[in-house]
């Protein structure tokens, strides 16, 4: 049997053919500015699925040979000593890393204009943001330096970009993907996750990083399964009959834009088209989804930066007090979105406000996970919504910060409640790209696929997107 | 709730973030405006929600060494060491009792 | 026991917070090594570092120990349990926040008996609450001019925190509880839970209040005890105090203070603006702690004999006196010794004089522990044996326990070839008797005549004669016989 087409392009993207888009998008004053460290020598392996594979890697991720910043001054430089498990698989697999990505700091934001290296550019539209937090990864797989790029997601860093810039992004669900090594923002919500330029791609990267780690108490004891098998479209008509496809309501309102509301009737047709029947659902709970988030992680946040205090790593302010120390590196190294949060998830947790934020904030949270698993109980096997409620704005559009948590309205509830959830391209509006969200029950990434895989392969032979 | 400057300070020293008294005004209406969107939580009836709802257990791990090795040396990463500690400066007030065990005191 | 401190109205009420680690080979939450005394830093990793991207994963036998300390101390072990963060800056501190445990802790409801009351009933302190949570690292401020040096190796140690009640009432009782505590932690293997060496910290809760209220006064913490008796000094002079600044109309203001060993005196620690926020939230790193009430019970099956079974057990077994048997569970190492020592030579009350007496302040002087002693537990039931037989005198024992402690070999022949072995041989002690008379005509013919007073006397002559080998109670029979 001879290799998939998709997996053709992939082989034939070379480190070269990287390092060539690289040099043409990267630089100068319109450079995209989405690497913040290279590795010209990086090769990969002869052997493995990804042999010989350019790959790029968020700046969150530990890599050993590359710096890990997170894109804030106050890990300027840091090499880390040990390497996020899911780097390692992808070198065990062969692939070349050949670097970092830029990112908001920390992970913190959705335009990735919060880097303290300078703000990412959409390649699409270099006036425009690529969408955030992993804007990076999302723009090197977007300009084409690389077909397969890892990001990370807390509320939509992966999702979002991924409708911003056009490409394929994927959140596995919570605990599938080991985040040993992954730079903590908020730990009950983060997760490793995969931009593919393709969903089959996309799905490669991830069956190849998922998995049990016993290095990570979240990791969940799973199997993973064939999720390429999964991507293999069936030569059938109709090859989602018998899937029933969810449409929240609560992610059609009213004020939804009206073309992004369109390029997703569009695709919910398509599913019909290929044998799925759509149905409308509720989940009522998604108006708090927003105050929840934005509860629980400034506040896991606050606690997970505290160990950025010059001690053991890291950039130190000079000063000659332990005191002074802490506040000088500490002011000087954070930007202002994470000194916000940090400061909103102290204040959240502190004495006399838990009870009314942080514990309450973690009670509505279980009634949006109960809510997903009722309307997957009742019969539906995926969800489908928008990504984002905009597409890709303009750099410098939006200095409002809880404007700017809006844009992750569509994207945060699979943080919340833990489950898997993908965004592709489903269309253009002014020629920007639209994503589209699909969202399946905990470890229900093949279904997920399944569906991603089918319409993305209708739209082609339809020639759309 | 409405957050006062003295609440700003309050948290920012509880953080060691080092906030100058010019940014304070700033992020009092800034958080002030983020919170009063998590007031409609308030609405929410939590009283079905039991808190041990999830159903995972820790993993207990076998107790043996070795640990993940590293795989860089320390002086590679540590701003400031010298035969084989961590050096910091002294805290401000610390006086000759060597007493260890992080007190926050 | 001594009673509640009650001085001008003022009673003291005290409560002990106990650290005490746990001898796991490994730490807590990474697999570093827990052993003492390596290179600063040499047993760290990623994750006790608290660099960016490291995860905590739960140690299996942390929790064993844990449960079988809480059953020890009488508590009720919860089925579910929940890691906390307890988040504060302090170099020592890596991640910024310490794993503990908050509102679910391990076990509750427990207690101790230190001693009894007067009325004869036990003396009971109440056990809050145990939990479970990672030791912080070291720091060393005079080691380097200026700076403080930071060494991590002890980061992720596994402890147990042990709360009392306030239910202790005097310096003297909160020492009992301490060394009770000790006791129970070092018999049920859980620990060395040794202060001087640190894997056993308290720190004490003191407050006073008017006798007869039942609300409590504010309290201040005493840290930086490393001894028993610390603690007792160190609670007699902060009643002082606090009663001294109530007397005169003043206010208790709630504070750490530090007890300074070389000038017996306790100070204020750096004060900081009022008590902590410590912010805890449960720790999303880590799920609950699930104990199936199986687990529970195979704990509290592989705990080792307690101490207040053994004291009873010593009471009616061994029919010792209730200061000796307080003495002998000391150490769990000398209590299984001394039973060792009992059984192999059949002779409780003896072994235990040797071991209180003799081995005591052998290993005292000596500076070696009981277990590297080098009369082992065979060779001085052997000797207890011959002492037992007479084949040695009191004196000859221990002059023979002296010899055993330089050289090998058995008692026995150790003792013949030193000439300790009493002689009771008729023969042989009639012989020397006769040369006593003979070369003591005078005194011979008086005793002979009646003066039994002079008995004494001739026997240290024939001991003299014998070089000590005679066995004395032996002369005096044939010496008495003789008198008719």
């Amino acid at each position: 049997m001879s290799s998939p087409a998709w997996f053709e392009r992939l082989r034939a993207h070379t480190v070269d053919d990287a390092w060539r888009t690289y040099d043409a998008v990267q630089a100068g004053p319109e450079g995209l500015n989405a690497f913040l460290a290279v590795d010209r020598s990086a090769r990969g392996a002869d052997t493995g699925r990804l042999a010989g594979i350019p790959v790029a890697v968020k700046d969150n991720l530990a890599t050993l040979g590359l710096p890990t910043t997170c894109a804030s001054r106050v890990l300027a430089g840091y090499m880390s000593p040990f390497e996020a498990t899911a780097v390692r698989r992808l070198r065990e697999a062969g692939a070349a890393v050949i670097g970092k990505t830029n990112m908001d700091e920390f992970a913190m934001g959705s335009s990735n204009e919060n880097s303290a290296f300078g703000p990412v550019r959409n390649p699409l539209d270099r006036e425009r943001v690529p969408g955030g937090s992993s804007g990076g990864s999302a723009a090197a797989v977007a300009s084409g330096v690389v077909r397969i790029a890892l990001g990370s997601e807390t509320g939509g860093s992966v999702r979002q970009p991924a409708s911003f810039c056009g490409i394929v992004g994927i959140k596995p669900t919570y605990g599938r993907v080991s985040r040993y090594g992954l730079v903590a923002y908020a730990s009950s919500l983060d997760n490793v996750g995969v931009f593919g330029a393709s969903v089959a791609e996309a799905a490669l990267g991830l069956e190849i990083i998922a998995g049990h780690d016993r290095f990570d108490a979240t990791s969940a004891a799973v199997t993973v399964p064939d999720l390429t098998v999964a991507t293999t479209v069936s030569t059938e008509a109709r090859p989602l009959a018998g899937l029933v496809v969810g449409r929240p309501v609560e992610y059609f309102p009213a004020s939804l834009d009206a073309r992004i509301a369109e390029q997703c009737e569009r695709a919910l047709q398509l599913l019909r088209d290929l044998g799925a029947e759509v149905r409308d659902v509720s989940l009522p709970s998604t108006e708090l989804a927003i105050p929840v988030y934005y509860i629980i992680a400034p506040a896991e946040a606050s606690s997970n930066l505290a160990r950025y205090d010059g001690v053991r790593f890291g950039v130190r302010a000079a000063a000659d007090d332990l005191g002074s120390m802490y506040e000088r590196t500490r002011s000087g190294g954070f930007g202002d979105e994470v000194t916000r949060r940090i400061l909103l998830g102290t204040y959240v947790l502190s004495a006399g406000y838990y009870d009314a934020y942080y514990r309450r904030a973690q009670a509505v949270r279980t009634l949006i996970t109960q809510e997903f698993a009722q309307v997957f109980a009742s019969g539906v096997h995926v969800l489908f919504t928008p990504t984002a409620p905009t597409t890709a704005f303009r750099l410098g559009e939006v200095s409002d910060p809880y404007e700017m948590y809006l844009s992750d309205i569509f994207t945060v509830t699979a943080n919340l409640a833990g489950v898997p959830a993908m965004s592709q391209p489903i269309g253009t509006v002014d020629g920007l790209p639209v994503g589209g969200q699909l969202m399946a029950p905990h470890f229900g990434e093949a279904t997920m696929l399944r569906v991603a895989a089918a319409l993305e392969h209708a739209q082609r032979a339809g020639g759309m997107s | 709730m409405s957050v006062t400057p003295d609440d700003v300070r309050h948290v920012a020293r509880l953080a060691r973030v080092g906030l100058t008294e010019a940014r304070i005004p700033s992020l009092v209406s800034e958080l002030n405006g983020i919170l009063a969107h998590m007031d409609v939580l308030q609405q929410v009836d939590i009283s079905g929600v039991a808190e041990d709802a999830a159903a995972a257990a820790a993993p207990l791990r076998d107790d043996a060494l070795p640990s993940d090795a590293l795989q860089r040396a320390r002086e590679t990463f540590a701003p400031a060491s010298r035969d084989g500690f961590f050096l910091v400066p002294r805290l401000a007030t610390h006086g000759a009792l060597g007493a260890s065990a992080s007190e926050e005191a | 026991m001594s009673s509640e401190t009650i001085t001008n109205g003022w009673e003291l009420v005290i409560g002990l917070e106990v650290h005490c680690q746990l001898k796991t080979r490994s730490k807590i939450f990474c697999g570093c090594a827990t052993s003492f005394g390596d290179a600063p830093n040499a047993n760290t990793c990623p994750v006790c570092l608290g660099l960016p991207g490291a995860l905590p994963v739960l140690n299996a036998h942390a929790v064993e120990l844990a449960t079988r300390a809480s059953i020890a101390l009488g508590c009720t072990v919860h089925e579910t349990s929940i890691f906390a963060r307890k988040n504060y800056f302090y170099p020592d501190l890596p991640k910024g926040y310490q794993i503990s445990q908050f509102d679910r802790p391990l076990a509750t409801a427990g207690a101790i008996v230190v001693g009894v009351q007067p009325d004869g009933t036990p003396r009971v302190i109440r056990v809050h609450r145990v939990h479970m949570e990672e030791d912080a690292g070291k720091s060393v401020h005079d080691r380097f001019a200026d700076m403080s040096a930071i060494d991590l190796n002890r980061a992720g140690t596994p402890l147990v925190e042990i709360v009392s009640e306030p239910d202790i009432r005097s310096a003297a009782e909160a020492g009992a509880y301490a060394r009770r505590m000790k006791q129970i932690l070092e018999y049920a293997d859980v620990s060395d839970a040794n202060m001087e060496e640190g894997s056993l910290r308290v720190d004490v809760n003191i407050s006073v209040r008017r006798h007869g209220d039942a609300a409590l006064g504010t309290k201040t913490e005493i840290k930086n005890l490393n001894s028993f008796s610390a603690i007792e000094r160190a609670v007699e002079i902060e009643y002082a105090r606090q009663c001294r600044v109530l007397t005169e109309g003043g206010v208790v203001e709630q504070q750490t203070m530090l007890y300074d060993d070389k000038r017996n005196e306790v100070r204020p620690a750096r004060s900081k603006e009022g008590s902590h926020d410590y912010r805890y939230f449960p720790d999303p790193d880590l799920p609950p702690l699930r104990l199936p009430s199986a687990f529970i019970k195979h704990q509290a099956d592989a705990l080792p004999e307690l101490p207040p079974a053994r004291r009873s057990r010593f009471a009616a077994q061994y029919g010792l006196p209730e200061n000796d048997v307080e003495q002998l569970l000391a150490t769990r190492e000398l209590a299984d010794r001394f039973e060792a020592v009992a059984s192999a030579s059949g002779d409780a009350k003896r072994a235990a004089n040797w071991m209180l007496g003799t081995v005591l302040a052998s290993v005292n002087a000596s500076g070696l522990a009981l277990s590297a002693h080098p009369v082992s537990v065979d060779r001085l039931a052997a000797l207890i044996k011959l002492e037992v037989a007479g084949d040695v005198s009191n004196t000859a024992a221990r002059q023979l326990f002296a010899m055993l402690e330089q050289q090998d070999g058995e008692p026995l022949e150790v003792a013949r070839a030193a000439g300790l072995l009493q002689v009771r041989d008729d023969g042989a002690l009639v012989g020397w008797i006769d040369e006593v008379l003979a070369e003591n005509p005078a005194e011979a013919a008086r005793f002979l005549g009646g003066e039994k007073k002079l008995q004494g006397v001739l026997v240290g002559l024939v001991m003299k004669k014998s070089k000590g080998a005679a066995d004395p109670k032996k002369v005096n029979q044939l010496l008495a016989a003789r008198a008719g």
